[in-house]
């Protein structure tokens, strides 16, 4: 292996973290051929793949893929060597946002919103979750017609319960991010 | 048999259908679910997307949770199972990994705990003669595409469920209510999950090509084991495709038994299935 990516930080830290045998690839392209988003987006799976093993950070962590992929997994359901791509993409969103490169801004901002909402109160309230994101991507009104529906619908609930438990929420995010600083929980990794 | 239940977020609100109906049928089945005691969000994909111990983390909680409560775990909404079915992975076959979570949620893991979804614990608990025996209104000439989408079946080495290229479960549910499930190719497609609101044109697509299939296979609604898909098909669609309904598969199961509640849960629907229902004489 380290004969294989010599010279190669960036493939061995994708193996390393996603626990992936990236290497294997051999462009069969059946990830590709069943991606679910590959046909709305700038890359297919195995084009991302080619790009880790050939040590191109900077296309791979710029790319739209990596963020578009829905984790619908059929591409590691299919890959003949077991590379299960959906791991790899979540480590290169891993890194890409470690390095503050953020291609699909948007996909950020609800991320960040959706976490924020279970930090502060352990689950979600999607009517408040949808509104900050609204507001914070400045899109206020190309959904206010299904909202309404569903409100009246009785679907968007204005209250919700917190959780009692805020000593573990609070521990499980410190403790989580922390990791990310120390680099922790890499070390389980293949 | 009694059962430790995870609902999620979404049965809270925006699939709130799901969550009653569920509760309802599997109670009239002999499934007694028990809600887990101040349960946690799963972190679904903005967690895993973002952080791996905190996608993690959350769902370990849960499995402390239910592994206290001492039964085993349904899990109604596909998302929440993938997350919570994937850690028990972890738990299970990771010991450096389960250290660290045990570490960081405080608990012991024994791995008494059976994580499963409300599709698997339908078809394997209880089975479809089971189900057949307590039909009281066949839903008779209803044609249905049964749709699984990703997470149920997928990754197979995790969920170890059903066939992922070409599942049967629902479609075997379905036929033992007397509805009729058509062979289609869009089974365990993609709904475009939680897309639909960062990426709602592109998932307006996805779920419009889907109807399209359905449609073509002469299907007259589609079923749903899942709050993102019902709500993704429900939500994102083009205007012309307009009136193919979507049901959650623990609501036709509802009508199917004749509980006299099915009627409200179907009132919350966004595309209108009582047109579709009257004319087959399923509902007033």
């Amino acid at each position: 292996m380290e004969n294989l990516f010599q010279n190669q930080s960036f493939a061995m830290e994708v193996r390393k973290k996603s626990g992936q045998p990236i290497e294997l690839c051999y462009q069969c392209q059946k990830c590709a051929s069943g991606c679910s988003m590959a046909r709305y987006t700038d890359y297919t799976p195995n084009q991302i793949l080619r790009f880790v093993q050939l040590g191109m950070k900077e296309k791979v962590l710029n790319s739209s893929m990596i963020w578009i992929c829905s984790s619908c997994e059929i591409c590691g359901a299919r890959c003949p060597n077991e590379i299960k791509m959906a791991e790899v993409m979540d480590v290169l969103k891993h890194m890409a946002i470690s390095e503050n490169i953020i291609k699909e801004k948007n996909i950020y901002t609800f991320n960040d919103i959706f976490l924020n909402t279970v930090k502060s109160r352990g689950r979600i309230h999607e009517l408040t979750m949808m509104s900050l994101y609204k507001l914070k991507t400045r899109d206020l009104f190309s959904d206010v017609e299904h909202g309404i529906k569903l409100f009246l619908k009785g679907k968007l609930p204005l209250l919700s319960r917190g959780i009692r438990n805020r000593k573990l929420l609070k521990d499980i995010f410190n403790r989580s991010i922390d990791s990310v600083n120390k680099d922790n929980f890499v070390k389980c990794s293949n | 048999m009694d059962f430790s239940y995870y609902p999620g977020c979404s049965l809270e609100s925006s699939a709130r259908e799901y969550h009653l109906s569920a509760v309802a049928v599997s109670r009239a089945l002999g499934l007694n679910l028990v809600e887990l005691e101040d349960w946690i969000c799963c972190g679904a994909t903005s967690a895993h997307s973002t952080n791996q111990l905190l996608a993690y983390s959350l769902p370990a909680s849960n499995i402390a949770l239910a592994q206290q409560a001492g039964h085993d775990l349904v899990v109604p909404c596909a998302a929440c199972y993938s997350r919570l079915k994937r850690t028990d992975h972890v738990l299970r076959n990771d010991l450096c990994r389960r250290e660290e979570l045990e570490q960081v949620v405080g608990f012991k893991y024994n791995g008494s705990v059976n994580v499963m979804s409300l599709l698997e614990a339908f078809t394997t608990r209880l089975g479809p003669d089971a189900i057949e025996k307590h039909v009281k209104v066949p839903l008779e000439g209803l044609k249905l595409a049964c749709f699984y989408g990703c997470l149920i079946v997928r990754p197979p080495e995790i969920t170890r469920f059903d066939n992922p290229e070409n599942p049967t479960s629902l479609d075997v549910l379905m036929k033992s209510i007397g509805a009729s499930p058509l062979m289609w190719s869009y089974k365990t497609e993609c709904c475009g999950a939680n897309l639909s609101l960062t990426a709602g044109s592109t998932v307006k697509k996805m779920v419009t090509r889907l109807l399209e299939m359905a449609e073509e296979a002469g299907a007259q609604a589609i079923v749903t084991a899942c709050p993102l898909c019902q709500m993704n098909i429900e939500l994102r669609r083009e205007n012309n495709n307009g009136c193919l309904p979507s049901f959650y598969f623990t609501e036709l199961i509802g009508l199917a038994l004749g509980i006299t509640n099915s009627k409200k849960w179907l009132t919350k629907h966004l595309v209108d299935p009582f047109p579709l229902l009257r004319s087959l004489s399923l509902a007033v």
